[in-house]
């Protein structure tokens, strides 16, 4: 067991390796830079200042040379400096990823809850009504745009009914205790984390649908039936645990996705993660900082995805067997 | 043995049962008007070709035939003088695995693969039986050894996979018999299993059946685990019973075509080398096109034109015994076999 655990993590480091070289040539291979910004917003007009900067950041040494010295250091867990918040690039998405993680995470927990009790709901009802009614609204929530989905419920139940604020994470000015405060931020949450998490509740639902039809029709399901357990328990205890190998599959490869949609969500509620700090970055042309995202939404992406397949270890003892 | 068997309470009582395929190709009787009873301790083999609706009248019993396509259209199950189709989906549920239980033909895909065996085990005693955790546990360490399976307190934490065929059966006889079930059903419990495995399974069962007096169902095609284990035997052919017969008797003198088939379809060991096995030709007649008259008329040699004509009924030709053929009860009134009970 230590062993494939060991072995899954080590799979990580070239993969994060390989997510640095590309994003920094495809970095290097866009057009304009921070110099051409600083210029254009009148912060420097004097040429030989603006050597000396390029001089001062490393601008001018040989592409080659940057990317080597830049892998140097991410090893030693230096992602460079930012020019713009002038910090270290690290201390400002530490600063922010917090946001971006509870975000995330919400968002995972309401497509996983509303999804699988969905597809609970649509296979038990198989072909009814409920069923339908369960397909329809999933098809929905897949095909709207997720920015779409925050806006209308911006408009329904900040705008209209009031019960959720518009944007930001905490209300400003207000100072609860630890409680209070954690109350407050659940409080925003509400609307970012659904607009998020539906479009994956709507895949869940489908996939716990079809995946809990198809272990009704195996074998041990009937013995569980000949045992005298109810419906519940034997839907519950003996379908469900044996449904849930292609969701948790699906969460896997959908991380990456749910960082990426987290950043629109980020934009249209206000959201302070690091949706916004890339986007600003990306603006600025403050390269480092937006490597530094990448760099780190990758290895997040792949630590996640890691944990996933040791969570299918504990899931399917088949598994563990091979 | 037969007349020691009639004394003994009947347990279970299977009343002209009939269970239909709700299809888009129409209504087809899939079990039609089967009657059979099961006393305490009696061993009844339920033997015909697929598709002959004996798993159908076992999922019936238990009332957990997949609906749809398949109902119960007509006839009673009594069991313990209790009508189970009154009986609510609660109730029934306090019969499955407590009074009624059911060992299922493929031990390697009956087992849920996710939960260890114990776990399986434990289950099944916990949901009919209100005992601790730890108690469960040691009831199913009990079960385990009763079934021979070697090592039992360890392979409690074992996962269906890690188990081969024959152990898996175990298993699934170990929680059939885990609350003392007064009837045992096992739709072709060695089916499955290697030849040298079926034997060792066939022969726990009746032990745990000398043992505990449970009634006991086998379904099978094998005219050789009918008799090793059965004291009465029931032949189905296209839904219907068409022979009933203690089991001596029946191999020593089939009545129905049907079954004299079945029997010089068996190899056995003392048949002359290069001797074929006799094949019943021809193939079941689909459901959706039985003829008129008896079911088995087209793979008859003796079939005449009473038997095209008119369905035979289940008549009592010998003593304990019944069978649906004209041809048989000519045959017995020309030997001046008088035809009765």
């Amino acid at each position: 067991m230590r062993r494939i655990v060991l072995r899954r993590l080590a799979q990580i480091i070239p993969l994060v390796l390989a997510v640095i070289v590309l994003n920094f040539v495809l970095i290097h291979l866009a057009p304009g830079s921070l110099f051409d910004v600083m210029t254009s917003e009148q912060q420097i007009t004097d040429p030989a200042m603006l050597d000396q900067l390029r001089h001062t950041y490393g601008v001018d040494q040989p592409t080659g040379v940057q990317l080597a010295k830049y892998i140097w250091s991410v090893m030693r867990l230096d992602l460079g400096f930012s020019y713009r918040q002038n910090a270290p690039v690290l201390d400002v998405i530490m600063d922010q990823l917090p946001a971006t993680l509870i975000l995330m995470l919400a968002a995972i927990a309401v497509a996983l809850v509303i999804g699988m009790t969905a597809g609970v709901l649509a296979s038990v009802r198989v072909n009814t009504i409920w069923d339908n009614l369960i397909s329809l609204a999933a098809v929905f929530f897949f095909a709207a745009p997720s920015f779409w989905l925050g806006i209308m419920m911006v408009v329904l139940f900040s705008v209209k009914l009031g019960w959720f604020p518009v944007g930001g994470m905490r209300t400003i000015g207000v100072n609860n205790g630890v409680i209070g405060d954690a109350l407050d931020v659940m409080h925003h949450l509400v609307l970012p984390a659904t607009a998020l998490g539906l479009f994956y509740a709507a895949t869940y639902a489908r996939v716990m649908r079809a995946s809990m039809l198809e272990v009704f029709r195996l074998d041990f399901v009937r013995t569980a039936r000949a045992k005298g357990l109810s419906r519940a328990r034997v839907v519950l205890v003996h379908v469900m645990r044996n449904a849930l190998l292609p969701i948790v599959t699906l969460l896997g490869l959908q991380l990456g996705t749910i960082l990426g949609g987290s950043v629109v969500i980020e934009s249209v509620f206000s959201w302070p993660g690091i949706g916004s700090l890339l986007f600003d970055s990306v603006m600025s042309r403050n390269f480092p900082m937006v490597l530094g995202v990448l760099v780190l939404g990758s290895l997040l992406v792949a630590v996640a995805n890691a944990a996933v397949d040791l969570a299918y270890l504990r899931l399917d003892p088949r598994i563990r067997a091979r | 043995m037969v007349v020691s068997m009639s004394k003994r309470p009947v347990i279970l009582d299977i009343d002209s049962l009939r269970v239909s395929l709700f299809t888009r190709r129409g209504v087809l009787p899939a079990v039609d008007g089967l009657s059979l009873t099961v006393a305490a301790g009696e061993t009844v083999a339920i033997v015909g070709e697929s598709g002959c609706g004996k798993s159908l009248t076992a999922l019936a019993v238990m009332r957990l035939l997949p609906d749809p396509p398949a109902r119960v259209v007509g006839g009673a199950v009594r069991f313990m003088g209790r009508d189970l189709a009154a009986l609510s989906e609660r109730e029934m549920q306090r019969v499955r695995g407590k009074d009624i239980s059911m060992v299922f033909q493929d031990p390697m895909t009956s087992l849920n693969p996710v939960a260890t065996v114990g776990d399986q085990l434990i289950e099944a005693i916990r949901w009919h039986d209100k005992v601790s955790r730890q108690e469960a546990r040691t009831r199913a360490v009990e079960l385990l050894r009763r079934v021979r399976i070697p090592d039992a307190e360890r392979r409690l934490n074992d996962f269906p996979h890690q188990m081969s065929g024959g152990m898996s059966q175990r298993v699934m006889i170990a929680m059939a018999i885990a609350c003392g079930p007064k009837l045992l059903i096992a739709d072709e419990p060695t089916t499955a299993l290697d030849v040298t495995i079926q034997a060792q399974i066939l022969e726990l069962m009746k032990e745990l059946q000398a043992n505990s007096g449970m009634g006991l169902i086998i379904i099978t095609h094998d005219l050789g685990v009918v008799a090793e284990t059965a004291d009465r035997v029931v032949v189905m052919y296209a839904g219907r019973k068409v022979e009933d017969a203690p089991v001596e008797a029946l191999f020593e003198r089939p009545l129905h075509r049907y079954t004299r088939g079945l029997l010089g379809a068996t190899p056995s060991a003392n048949r002359r080398r290069g001797n074929r096995l006799a094949e019943i030709a021809g193939s079941v007649p689909a459901l959706s096109e039985l003829p008129r008259g008896c079911t088995f008329q087209n793979r008859c040699a003796d079939a005449s034109d009473r038997c095209r004509a008119e369905k035979p009924a289940l008549t009592p030709l010998l003593p304990g015994r019944t069978a649906a053929c004209f041809a048989a009860e000519e045959e017995l009134s020309r030997h001046g076999i008088a035809v009765g009970p």
